[in-house]
């Protein structure tokens, strides 16, 4: 890449960060993100992670069902588990999931995105009859039989929210690409003897990148709320405990009936705010990248 | 009208090769772990069609599809389909309501937001319907049933009616009406975000045109510039939104109907999930997407008759 491309780069970026460093409600979700983010990357020096062992919590002598009264932060669960060691190592995996699942859909939709709008024709009719297929197939129902049929581990949810949550970001995609394409410059590049792969990287791909990205931040909310619900319906992986998983053995173990409100209260909470905050930054992102936006809201 | 077809026959094959050919041995997993004679899994996988070629087995299911035998239920031993049918009512009401609910309330608070733009009552209302938005809708289903039937007991904390009740007619009605209440409530929580901010952002568009100028010039006063010219104009996007949510009324509550045990839909697929039981599962999923299929359909229908601009495209 020349050096003259580099620094437009990184001025489109110092321009982005201006405009997102003056909405406040992008702010206000990139600090609560960063926190969580610091929770999740801190988990060793938060919680002990032998707490999430009922073998441990038993040697230790926690109570069973203890309220944050008697075992603060957070209380102990039914096999008397420290509540906040699984709220600090679920933090983790729900934030890993939602993202390595949100890379995976904003990757295929992309690729099918710019192949379709760029190739046109026959290649872009099917690959839009496949994404139809996908997009009005209902997705949890999809995510459910895939998950169920596949096997219960962090891969295989992070592959089934990939595989049945890409489609609107194809279209987007599609249609972003079909307004370059007809832009002068891609046919000046064309004049000059570039190639198709040349142009999509150098010419179509970064006139697209600012609206995959928007796509790519609101489409965290969807993958973790996936993600929560699949572990919640007993889909989720037994060895890595999620946010989600955390609720579904509280369900599972009732601790509703003992009003055990300490069991469930925190991992929800988690991800209502973890997701708020994607949400956040992901609107502000879209308004940057879609000025006719912001007239609206 | 095709395209639908198709994307039913896409279904129907997905549906087929996903369970037959990547679970290769569902009687293996029905009795995971249980020392069952060789002859009784013989049995059982003749009396499924398991030991036929793939070929075979799949012109069999299209037949027997066409002809909605779903096979038998794993966990009860019932025809998939007769489960099936026997759930759909407690669905239907649960969500049902539930939608007309969230689409009226939603509607209503998106036009209050849009008019009284970036005062307190839009901040509150647009606030206020993104964080019900934000949660996961079982978790709110889980913190409803700990306060409401838990801690005041004003509320059953699950079914649809009280066990080993025997009423019948408006008593039976009214004890349904109160388990209804609290999952009906979480749903409608759940729902309202997505009416209020489509509706918000759709009348928002519409007030900056001119017509509505001319209206004010007129001397018309405010609550009927907004009634009678913006808000109409406005609708569009959130007809074709109910329209296409109506084809999630099936599917669309399936994580708190297990929260409230309410005996639908969602519970059949969440106990069919803890099995597996596979056919359950499978015929679940084939009407949940005959569901969103049918209601695209509609939606796209509805959308042309409303806006003959559409038409052509």
């Amino acid at each position: 890449m020349t050096s003259l491309a580099m620094a437009r780069r990184r001025a489109t970026a110092a321009r982005v960060w201006g405009q997102f460093r003056r909405s406040r409600q992008g702010m206000i979700g990139l600090g609560v993100l960063a926190v969580f983010a610091l929770v999740a990357l801190a988990a060793p020096l938060l919680a002990d992670v032998r707490d999430l062992n009922p073998v441990f919590a038993r040697a230790e002598g926690n109570a069973q069902w203890a309220s944050p009264f008697d075992h603060p932060p957070l209380g102990t669960d039914y096999i008397r588990r420290s509540v906040w060691a699984q709220f600090v190592w679920g933090s983790r995996v729900s934030l890993f999931v939602g993202l390595a699942a949100t890379v995976l859909t904003v990757l295929i939709g992309s690729v099918i995105g710019i192949v379709a709008g760029y190739l046109g024709g026959r290649s872009d009719g099917a690959l839009m009859r496949v994404t139809e297929w996908f997009l009005v197939i209902p997705f949890l129902p999809l995510a459910i039989v895939l998950a169920s049929v596949l096997g219960r581990s962090v891969w295989i949810i992070i592959f089934v929210i990939g595989i049945t949550s890409w489609p609107s970001t194809a279209r987007l995609v599609r249609a972003q690409v079909l307004t370059v394409k007809q832009r002068l410059f891609v046919d000046r590049a064309r004049s000059l003897g570039a190639k198709g792969s040349h142009i999509v990287a150098h010419h179509v791909l970064p006139n697209v990148s600012g609206l995959i990205l928007a796509n790519a931040t609101l489409a965290v909310p969807i993958s973790i709320l996936t993600e929560t619900t699949l572990s919640f319906l007993g889909l989720g992986d037994p060895s890595s405990a999620s946010w989600g998983k955390t609720l579904e053995e509280a369900f599972v173990n009732g601790a509703m009936v003992r009003n055990a409100w300490w069991y469930f209260i925190p991992a929800g909470f988690g991800i209502l705010v973890v997701v708020l905050a994607f949400t956040l930054i992901g609107r502000t992102l879209e308004e940057i990248a879609n000025p006719r936006l912001s007239r609206a809201r | 009208m095709l395209g639908s077809l198709l994307t039913l026959v896409f279904v129907l094959v997905f549906n087929f090769f996903l369970f037959r050919v990547v679970q290769t041995d569902p009687i293996g997993s029905l009795f995971r772990g249980r020392n069952v004679p060789q002859e009784v899994l013989d049995e059982l996988r003749d009396e499924f069609g398991l030991d036929e070629s793939q070929l075979t087995q799949f012109a069999y299911y299209v037949r027997e599809t066409a002809q909605l035998n779903f096979g038998i239920s794993y966990q009860s031993r019932q025809p998939v389909w007769d489960e099936i049918v026997s759930a759909v009512p407690a669905t239907v009401t649960l969500v049902g309501i539930s939608s007309i609910l969230s689409a009226v309330i939603g509607t209503i608070g998106g036009i209050v937001a849009a008019w009284r733009r970036n005062t307190w009552k839009d901040h509150s209302i647009t606030s206020g319907t993104m964080v019900f938005y934000s949660m996961p809708d079982f978790w709110l289903g889980m913190i409803l049933l700990v306060i409401f039937a838990v801690v005041l007991g004003w509320f059953p904390v699950g079914g649809m009616v009280d066990i080993g009740s025997t009423e019948t007619g408006l008593a039976r009605l009214l004890d349904q009406a109160h388990h209804l209440f609290l999952p009906a409530l979480t749903l409608t929580l759940a729902y309202l975000g997505e009416y209020t901010l489509v509706t918000r952002s759709s009348l928002l568009d519409v007030m900056g045109e001119d017509y509505l100028t001319v209206a004010r010039a007129k001397g018309l006063r405010d609550a009927m510039v907004r009634n009678r010219h913006a808000v109409p104009n406005a609708l569009l996007p959130v007809v074709t939104l109910a329209a296409i949510n109506l084809g999630f009324v099936l599917s669309g509550a399936i994580a708190v109907e297990a929260v409230y045990s309410w005996p639908g839909l969602g519970k059949a697929t969440a106990d069919a999930i803890r099995g597996p039981d596979l056919p359950m599962l499978q015929g679940l999923f084939l009407l949940f997407s005959a569901a969103v299929i049918l209601f695209n359909l509609l939606a796209d229908l509805t959308y042309a008759w409303l806006d003959p601009r559409v038409e052509g495209a």
